[in-house]
């Protein structure tokens, strides 16, 4: 038995995963889920913003982590049209593009069509721009110098949601979906820390360990991945019972692939270990 | 001269004149101005990579070496991509009359299939490999081979669980007043506390190193980046 | 002719009464009483572009009164002499701060604050007495002690620098992972194997990818001089013409200019996965004896890794991106955690202005370590003592003004 494990070939590992991961996504199995401090004060705040304030979604991340953070991006603006808020969405990565008119379309258009929200009145997409964290910097004075046009190149003065907009600190909360760089670094260093304006991340879960140092004092709380997706829903779900359907809650149902990948993880390191101390004994007794 | 001193005095000012406008308020708009000129060379830098990736992979193809088929696809994929883009192929404005004023990855546009069909699946799947690498690497690496290997891998089962209804379902029977000793509640812990203390002191030092190296380049200490170093 | 004129007077009486009620309901009940003691000054620390306004809220604004009596307020600017005059921002009840940047230089201001009602009435204005005009600063203040910080570290390096060249303290602790970098080349040679250097995923205006390229002067030094060959995927143009001058003059340095070949250094794509998926390729089908990781990675650094130990290869990974350091750790040889990375290649080269460079980094350290300790002590004693106000005076002072 020990030697077949010590010489197990990786690709049963990787059926193993396939497996843990596939089997409960065909199941649509789902667990429940309570939300954590660093999810629940994103969550209070943009509750407790008045009706109308600014919210800036910088949608940081490619196609690559979109399985990881498109569930962040979906809870946070169903949100934000809940409480009326003002959306301006943007991304610094790109190949993530579509990413934010998608979820205009997926959410705002369809979802909250009978919200009747009005692109450049109530949400407006700036697109992307490829200075990196200079875009950042620029924005903390002259968010049109970066974004002068809205994705289609129509002047941003010419809609009503940007008429009194000048800078980032004329925004009430900064919301950066993220996955590396730039991202979260650099809107700390650069957005909240320097402007003073409310900060909050939605990042992948590898990355989520770095923003820890960063709360609550230069960033207001921390969405980390599919994980803190499941808690926001979890969240929403409490304040308004409409959103209490698991089928409409993609990070709810993400979380139990998730679960059987932890368990799968958690028992290959235990059969690692029997390996290595049953070389051990062996040694010792030789 | 020409290839090390040149260079180093442009790094040199530059450098300058971003600590200056750092410090001095009506010099802010040099830094912007600074970065927009990195912007200019970066985007001219693209030429110089799309004739390197040209060059690379027709040397293959022409010389028939193992592998020049990937070349050839390569090529291919290359190419389409970037007419499809410059021309905005099947995008349709506002107006048909004009819809080359319609956005170069608009819905039902050439490059908008590409991306939707073809680009997002690729990339998304090279991203899912992690979890198959994460599992191999727990099974061959993960060694409880000292005190601190052993204290890492708790950490990491306490992690593990407490990121899954598993670790909630687990320490259910704790009550509320003593939440931190749930699965959850060490996680958060592990997270807040002795993950974020590490995390600083790494940054701390990796903030130091950065002053150095920086301080270095500036003044010409060091060079090798501008492959020079005994210039 | 009476019953002519009690029709007239119906007409008249059902034309007039929907517009009488219309005026019933567009007259204001009440006016809305006007904000107060609005005042303005320059904004400090800035370009002279920016003025700060402050006032008293509308007695009428009372969060308690449903409905709202006041639903906001409105910011007006014009030139002194009362031309150009605009609205500048629509702000929520409540507020009582707004800062304007959107001035000139040079240009004399007067504000004016409204509180805005429902139904589109408005309060009479906060006006400004006097005009005001923003004022250029040619230090930012703010930022004192953060030059002073930089001044003290900057000071240090270039002074170890000196002690160091003049020969005194040259101990440097060995880092295994840079000790192994020969021995990695060594071995690609015995095997008839090449090299694999990646330098990371970002441009050279990230200074972990000019500490990467500095490493890859080394490597390819020994590279040359073992008659090892080098492989440097870049994903960034400017990264591929910085590597291949390294490359070229490492190989220049080791007396072997004619092994030098700038195919080997390759721009691949831009684009994260695609040049992983390049990489792990290449893994596969040459298998590289050694395989040298040093720059800012990401996601990749596992798939990277992982696919370097199928094959057997020696790695030796170093990145400044705190997040990926368990994945090197857990599937490379060696590992540069962090600041290492910047030490490379200062300990590489055994230069001693370089060497000095290392010696003030601990300078830094220290002095970060003693304001952590300062700053501990203080707020613990704040807590232990909260009557104290001389420990809640310093660590404010601590925190929001020397760290800020």
């Amino acid at each position: 038995m020990i030697d077949l494990l010590r010489n197990l070939d990786r690709r049963w590992i990787f059926l193993a995963m396939l497996l843990a991961v596939s089997i409960p996504i065909l199941a649509q199995q789902s667990f429940p889920e309570r939300p954590t401090k660093t999810v629940l004060d994103v969550f209070n705040y943009i509750e407790g913003l008045p009706e109308g304030s600014n919210i800036l979604l910088s949608f940081d991340f490619g196609p690559s982590s979109d399985g990881e953070l498109e569930p962040i991006a979906t809870a946070v603006v169903r949100h934000c049209c809940l409480k009326r808020h003002k959306m301006f969405f943007m991304t610094l990565y790109p190949d993530g593009v579509p990413l934010p008119e998608r979820t205009i379309k997926s959410v705002i258009e369809q979802e909250f069509e009978s919200y009747n929200f009005k692109y450049g009145e109530d949400y407006i997409n700036l697109g992307f721009n490829n200075a990196e964290e200079l875009v950042i910097i620029v924005m903390g004075t002259d968010i049109k110098k970066m974004f002068p046009t809205d994705i289609e190149k129509k002047p941003l003065d010419g809609f009503p949601i940007a008429e009194n907009i000048t800078s980032l600190e004329d925004m009430d909360l900064i919301f950066t979906i993220t996955t590396g760089y730039p991202g979260m670094k650099e809107w700390v260093q650069y957005g909240s820390s320097p402007l003073g304006v409310k900060l909050a991340v939605g990042s992948t879960a590898v990355q989520a360990p770095e923003a820890y140092p960063y709360l609550p004092d230069q960033m207001l709380g921390l969405l980390a991945a599919i994980k803190g997706a499941a808690e926001y829903e979890a969240a929403l779900a409490d304040k308004y019972p409409a959103f209490r359907d698991p089928a409409k809650n993609q990070g709810i149902k993400r979380m139990a692939p998730q679960f059987w990948a932890h368990l799968l993880i958690i028992g290959l390191i235990v059969l690692g270990n029997v390996v290595y101390f049953a070389d051990r004994f062996q040694g010792a007794r030789r | 001269m020409l290839k090390s001193t040149f260079p180093w005095l442009i790094v040199a000012v530059t450098g300058c004149v971003m600590i200056a406008a750092f410090f001095v308020p009506p010099l802010a708009e040099w830094k912007n101005e600074a970065g927009a000129w990195f912007e200019i060379l970066a985007a001219m830098a693209f030429v110089v990579g799309g004739a390197n990736l040209f060059a690379q992979h027709l040397k293959k193809i022409s010389a028939r070496r193992a592998g020049w088929g990937y070349s050839a696809v390569t090529l291919f994929s290359f190419v389409v991509t970037l007419v499809v883009g410059l021309f905005k192929v099947g995008v349709i404005g506002e107006d048909p009359n004009y819809p080359w004023a319609g956005h170069y990855q608009a819905e039902g546009s050439a490059l908008w299939w590409l991306y939707q069909f073809a680009y997002q699946p690729l990339i998304g799947t090279m991203f899912a490999l992690l979890a198959f690498y994460v599992a191999s690497a727990a099974f061959r690496a993960f060694r409880a081979k000292n005190t601190e290997a052993t204290m890492l891998l708790t950490a990491a089962f306490i992690v593990l669980l407490g990121r899954t209804y598993a670790g909630t379902w687990l320490t259910s029977a704790v009550p509320d007043d003593y939440s931190a000793l749930t699965f959850p509640g060490m996680t958060a812990i592990i997270l807040g506390v002795f993950n974020t203390a590490g995390q600083r002191a790494i940054m701390i030092g990796i903030a130091l190193g950065v002053a150095a190296t920086s301080l270095k380049v500036l003044l010409g200490v060091d060079r090798s980046y501008l492959g020079s170093d005994g210039d | 002719m009476i019953s002519v004129m009690a029709v007239v007077l119906c007409l008249l009486t059902l034309c007039t009464r929907p517009i009488l009620a219309q005026d019933t309901a567009a007259a204001p009940t009440d006016a809305i009483a006007p904000p107060s003691k609005l005042i303005a000054k320059d904004h400090d620390n800035d370009a002279g572009t920016a003025i700060d306004l402050e006032w008293t809220l509308s007695p009428d604004d009372q969060p308690q009164r449903k409905p709202r009596v006041v639903v906001g307020y409105q910011v007006f600017r014009s030139l002194a002499d009362g031309m150009e005059r605009v609205s500048l921002e629509s702000l929520t009840p409540g507020t009582v701060k707004f800062t304007d940047r959107s001035c000139k230089y040079g240009a004399a201001y007067l504000y004016e604050v409204v509180a805005v009602g429902s139904g589109n009435r408005d309060s009479e204005p906060a006006r400004l007495a006097q005009p005001v005009r923003a004022v250029r600063q040619w230090f930012d203040a703010s930022r004192v002690w953060f030059g002073v910080i930089v001044l003290i570290v900057c000071g240090c390096v270039i002074g170890f620098t000196e002690i160091v060249k003049a020969g005194r303290g040259t101990h440097v602790r060995a880092i295994a992972g840079l000790k192994a970098i020969e021995e990695a080349a060594g071995r690609a040679t015995e095997m008839g194997r090449p090299c694999l250097f990646v330098p990371g995923l970002r441009d050279m205006n990230e200074i972990s990818t000019v500490a990467g390229i500095n490493v890859l002067s080394h490597v390819a030094r020994i590279a040359a001089e073992y008659d090892a060959t080098i492989e440097v995927p870049t994903c960034r143009s400017l990264v591929m013409t910085a590597a291949r001058e390294t490359v070229q003059a490492a190989y220049i340095a080791a007396g072997r200019p004619e092994a030098f070949n700038d195919d080997r250094i390759s721009y691949i794509t831009d684009e994260q996965f695609a040049y992983v998926a390049w990489m792990t390729g290449y893994m596969v089908r040459e298998k590289p004896a050694a395989c040298f990781y040093m720059g800012t990675f990401f996601a990749e650094s596992l798939i990277l890794a992982e696919t370097g130990n199928s094959i057997g290869a020696i790695q030796i990974a170093g990145t400044s991106q705190a997040a990926q350091l368990p994945f090197f750790v857990a599937a490379c040889d060696y590992t540069l955690i962090g600041e290492e990375l910047f030490a490379a290649s200062a300990y590489l080269s055994g230069e001693p202005q370089q060497l000095g460079s290392l010696k003030g980094q601990d300078a830094g350290k220290a002095l970060a370590a003693a304001l952590l300790i300062a700053g501990c002590l203080l707020a613990t004693e704040t807590s232990l003592l909260p009557k104290t106000t001389q420990f809640a005076q310093a660590l404010d002072y601590l925190t929001n003004s020397i760290l800020r």
